[in-house]
């Protein structure tokens, strides 16, 4: 757990405002908190993640260059992995790094 | 049995192939561009689309360049000019690198999910503006917490 991806800038969609306050709060209340879980993906009825869209990609990328995870984000199973792979691609291809220190 | 469009299809495979050249020697882009569009035709494929996505700063260094020279192509073909432009690409100095993906198998899925998803919106015009089961599902998972 040393990466806490709660900190950092909202970099894409994957959060919003009221889900991090009561995270935060939550952490050492013991309570668990329900997060809405909304997969963007499945709102916009995508099909294809394409590995040269960096814009898109980069929102699931946070600062340190690792994929965020589902929890965080949301995304439902299918498209998370259509997302790690097209991030993996682009990582190849250096439009994506695979680490940043 | 529908040989026309079902034959047809699984027989070509279509191909993106994204490269990277050293930009320091930029005006030679498009000429080799050219060169390995010619060796795709003489295997028997097609490049259906070839762009260059300019100059881009890479992620990270390759071959101590920071910066590289991109360019998209689709071919369509059987497979085998894929293989000897890749040989091709892996000899040439000037290519940094290079990735292919099949694309025709996840482009046919996406099509097929989408002539599902328009079927189904004709089936059921209400379904779209009716949000019951999702708000349904959200309250199940509060209350399972």
């Amino acid at each position: 757990m040393s990466t806490n991806y709660e900190d950092r800038p909202r970099g894409g969609g994957y959060d919003n405002d009221d889900d991090q306050d009561r995270r935060s709060m939550g952490r050492g209340g013991g309570r668990r908190i329900h997060r809405r879980r909304v997969c963007r993906f499945c709102i916009d009825k995508t099909d294809l993640i394409d590995f040269k869209d960096v814009r898109l990609l980069q929102n699931y990328l946070p600062e340190r260059g690792k994929i965020l995870p589902r929890r965080i984000s949301g995304n439902c199973a299918t498209h998370q992995r259509m997302l790690a792979e097209a991030i993996k691609r682009a990582r190849n291809i250096a439009l994506l790094p695979y680490t940043t220190d | 049995m529908d040989t026309s469009g079902g034959f047809d299809l699984s027989n070509k495979r279509q191909y993106e192939v994204v490269f990277i050249v050293d930009p320091t020697v930029d005006d030679e882009v498009t000429r080799m561009t050219d060169g390995f569009k010619q060796i795709v035709v003489d295997q028997g494929g097609v490049v259906t689309k070839a762009e260059t996505m300019g100059k881009r700063q890479l992620a990270y260094e390759i071959l101590h360049q920071k910066e590289g020279t991109f360019v998209l192509m689709e071919i369509e073909g059987s497979g085998h000019e894929i293989a000897e432009l890749e040989r091709r690409m892996r000899v040439n100095d000037r290519v940094l690198r290079y990735i292919t993906v099949r694309v025709d198998e996840d482009r046919r899925r996406a099509e097929k999910l989408k002539a599902r998803r328009t079927r189904k919106a004709a089936k059921r015009p209400t379904a779209g503006s009716a949000p019951r089961r999702g708000g349904g599902v959200d309250f199940a998972e509060a209350s399972g917490e």
